[in-house]
Order: structure tokens, then sequence, then C-alpha cells
């Protein structure tokens, strides 16, 4: 019997059904998700979800799942992974055997140790029942305070001041998405926010929240200072949903181990996505990456790899985070950037960061370039670095820098 | 039910498929929420991905010119750019396209 079991049905988990079937996989397919929704697009949640209303954009329209012969069990969780007898079960009571697993579970929210953290007007964002939530009390609204300034949290911030709400984020760090961006657009970010009358806390401690009944009333920070809020998010990271995996011992270590091809020490288990600690390619260490990217290109290589075509995951990383009208984005990872061209500036909304390890490109930040974010995308895979001349030069002279006509990724 | 149109999306093969494309959707939508393979839309229409590539030939003047922004993704689509090339995100089904051909690029990544 074959048949892949996954587990998780966010942008990685449908991807491995639609990839495995572009595959020629004619094995059964069976989508365990918690989620009562068909998989959905998740970056829309923190902005248009919220601002427009409406329904959720799906990845994929109903009947691609019947089309395709995948079986979709909704609002299921996976209780067990019996790997002894080769199944998982679930909530339901189902035990289903399995030839291929794939832990597509992701992450859920970080809640940090305050007090008050539980009560009903504090909101995470990690899926749609988390933004309808978030939707429904934002409606009545008008002070609300996030902490944590990471791009899910300034996301919002914009998304909700767009809706005449009064806005504060409160950030523990010196500078904004400090583990994510150089300093420089760091800097932009803050200033963009600022423009937007959003106030925000940069180096504030949150001592607690004040409770009045069941609810929160205000953000009490380190200093004294009290900050009124009706509502309350929480944008503190995420952490990856490991439980299954270690339960059915297998190694996680800030995620579930997996080698070049999604491959868990099982042979039959393999973890994709925000869940998934990875030696990457480019940085030569373990690495665990919560992007749309990710997810997709690491399910496509799940696919390969179940389906007999077993090929290293060496694709480039590429992320974006719409801030406001600032079109954020990055290409490749900073982590071993020990050098950086800025090219552009701040003050006409339009610049550029790349990043070097000693010689080599290895990221690429842009703020409003999309054209740029792509040709650093082809630059990357390609393995050329720009000499500072070409970056100054722009986009003519990098493009011409790939030679020819534009060479597809390797996948 | 909103008001629907055909479209009709051709495969680099040449393998048709013709689908009820919704007014004011886009054709990417079109395509997707229809099941025609070769689009793939990642970013889900937001212009940043270049994987929802087509050729316009047949309705160029209908669909007209991308954006400053779309062209320069258009630049670097994993097929080759033609004339006609618009990513598929960026155009609005309207009743002017009824029984349009659109065609597919042999790869999208």
């Amino acid at each position: 019997m074959e048949r892949t079991i996954i587990v998780g049905g966010g942008h990685g988990g449908a991807q491995a059904a639609v990839s495995l079937r572009q595959e020629g996989y004619e094995g059964e397919i069976v989508l365990v998700s918690d989620e009562a929704h068909l998989p959905y697009h998740k970056p829309p949640l923190s902005k248009t979800f919220l601002k427009a209303g409406g329904a959720a954009q799906l990845l994929r329209p109903e009947s691609f799942y019947t089309d395709n012969a995948v079986e979709l069990k909704l609002e299921t969780r996976v209780a067990e992974i019996d790997r002894r007898a080769g199944l998982v079960r679930c909530d339901d009571g189902a035990a289903i055997e399995f030839s291929s697993l794939i832990l597509a579970t992701g992450a859920s929210a970080r809640r940090p140790p305050i007090a008050g953290a539980d009560l009903e007007n504090v909101f995470v964002l990690r899926n749609m029942s988390d933004a309808e939530r978030m939707r429904a009390e934002a409606d009545d609204a008008s002070e609300i305070v996030i902490i944590g300034g990471g791009f899910i949290g300034l996301e919002l911030a914009h998304t909700l001041v767009g809706l005449g709400k009064q806005v504060k984020v409160v950030e523990m760090g010196q500078r904004l998405l400090a583990r994510s961006v150089a300093p420089v657009i760091s800097a932009y970010v803050l200033d963009r926010l600022f423009a937007a009358d959003i106030d925000v806390r940069l180096g504030a401690e949150v001592r607690g929240l004040e409770q009045a009944g069941a609810r929160a009333a205000a953000v009490t920070l380190a200093g004294g200072e009290r900050l009124g809020a009706d509502m309350v998010v929480l944008g503190t990271g995420a952490v990856p949903s490991t439980g299954l995996a270690e339960a059915a011992g297998l190694a996680v270590d800030n995620g579930i181990v997996v080698d070049h091809a999604m491959r868990t020490a099982d042979p039959r288990i393999f973890a994709l996505g925000d869940v998934a600690s990875f030696t990457h390619w480019q940085w030569q260490k373990p690495a665990r990456l919560e992007c749309v990217q990710n997810a997709n290109d690491q399910a496509r290589h799940a696919a390969k790899a179940i389906t007999g075509k077993e090929t290293d995951y060496r694709d480039v990383s590429w992320f974006w985070s719409d801030q406001g009208s600032t079109k954020l984005q990055m290409a490749g990872l900073s982590m071993a950037s020990d050098r950086t061209i800025l090219s552009g500036s701040p003050e006409n909304d339009d610049l550029a960061v790349y990043h070097f390890d000693r010689d080599r490109l290895v990221c690429v930040e842009t703020v409003n370039r999309p054209g740029e974010h792509m040709l650093a995308r082809r630059l990357l895979a390609a393995g050329i670095t720009p000499s500072e001349a070409d970056i100054a030069d722009g986009k003519d002279a990098l493009k011409a820098l790939l030679g020819g006509p534009a060479q597809g990724r390797s996948a | 039910m909103a008001e629907a149109i055909a479209i009709i999306f051709e495969s680099a093969e040449g393998v048709r498929h013709e689908v009820a494309a919704r007014l004011g959707a886009s054709l990417m939508e079109a395509a997707l929420m229809n099941n025609v393979p070769g689009i793939e839309a990642e970013c889900g229409g937001s212009c940043i991905c270049a994987t929802c590539h087509v050729y316009c030939d047949q309705v160029a003047d209908i669909v007209g010119a991308p954006s400053d922004e779309e062209d320069d993704m258009l630049d670097l689509a994993a097929a080759d750019r033609r004339a006609a090339s618009r990513l598929s995100c960026q155009i609005k089904v309207t009743s002017a396209l009824a029984g349009a051909i659109i065609q597919l690029p042999a790869r999208q990544y």
C-alpha cells in the first residue's frame, strides 16, 4: 500500500499534495489539518484580510483535492505517530497507515511569560481563526498595543492604524526587526511607522498587563508607564510545533532535524517548512526558516524524494513584508553577513542593502525595488557576486552579469 | 454567483483549458480556481514572484501594458519574455476578454 499522510494544512502541507501529484505520485494522499478551512494564503491575514474582510484566499479550490484524489481530514488532529506500526492515530479515533509521512506542522505563537498574557482581549496571529477573532475585536477597539516589533506586529500596526485605531508598538530591543534586517532598514521602517502616526517604544520592557475583569485594560512598562489598551496583540515570535515528532522519538533541535531532502532519521518521515531544521546550503549551519518560499520549495523537494527523484535543497530563500505601502523584500540569508553595501537612499523611499560574507554575496534586502529583488534571487542562485560599481550602476548592470536570457532557478 | 465569462488557457504544449472566469477576479485567480496547470502564483497576487506569467498576444490591446513594477518582474520571469507577456495576477477579468485565448509559458520557476 502506497499512502502519504501530510500533517498540517498550511502552505507547505498543501504544496506537498500539489507537488506529489505533479511528480506523478500514484499512491493515496491524506492531508490532515486541525483547521476548519481548506488551505489558504497566510500572508494576507495581517493585511487585506483584516482590512477588507471577506473570505480567505484559498491556495487551491476544493475541486483540486477531489480531482487529484487528495483526501482532506479537516478539524482533525494527529494525536500520535506510531513508527513501529507505521501509522498515525487521529483524535477522531482513526488509525491510518502510511508508507510516507510528511510533518508540516508549522509553528505556533510564542507567548511571553507576561502576567495577563492569557486575558480575553489579548491576541496572537498565526491562522485564520486568530485573524477572525482579531477582526471582530478590532471593530470596537480604539486603543491597541502591539507587543513585539517583528514582521507580523509591524504589518498589523500599519493595518490597524489604517482602520482608524490608535496603535502603539512596544519593542524590547534597541531597533526593529533586529535579527532580520540591516540597521539602515530598521531605521527606515521605524520612520515609516512614525509617519503613519504609530507610536513606537524601543528598548521598552513590559512589566505586565493591567487586568480589568477578564480583560486587559493597559500594558505597563518597566519604567512604570501605563499604555491604555482595549486590545493587546502579542507579536513575539513563534516556536516550531515539534510535539508529535518528539513523542515519536525523532531528533528535534529548534525544529525537526532533516537532511538535504527534508528526510528525518526515519527514512519514511519528512518534515518541512516552519517546523524543519536543516543545514542551509548558504550558511552551512542549522537553520529554520519561517516563510512561504521555504515551505513551498521544501515541499517540492520532499515530493521529489518520495517519488524517487531525490535532489538537494539549495533554493534561494526569499521573503517579503508589506509594511503599509512599503514593500520590503529579502533574498538570501543575512546571518553570515560581515560587510554591507548600501544602494539608493531612505529619503527617496528606495534602497537596497547588499550583504557579503567575505567576498561572496549572501543576501540582498530591498525597499520598494521588486525588480532588483528578483535580480538578487537570480544572482544568488547563480553564485554571482556583483562589484560595488555594478551595484551603483543598478539594474541594467546587474542584469548584464546574469548574461543572456533569464535563467530559471535551480529546483 | 457572480457573472462569469469563458477564458481559454493554452499550455506550451497546446493543451487548452476553457474556464468560467468570474468578472472582477484576476486572470491568475481564474486559472488557479479552475485548476489550470502551469500557473503557480506563489505570492498570492502581490506582484512579487513572477510565477503567474502569461502571453496575451491575442488580446494584447485589451489587457494593455504592464506597470513599471510588473515590467521589471517580467524581465526576470523563468520563461522567455515576449511582447505580450504579462503577470496574470495584474489583469482583471472583464467582459471584453470573453473567449480570449491566453497562452502559458513552459515554466514558471
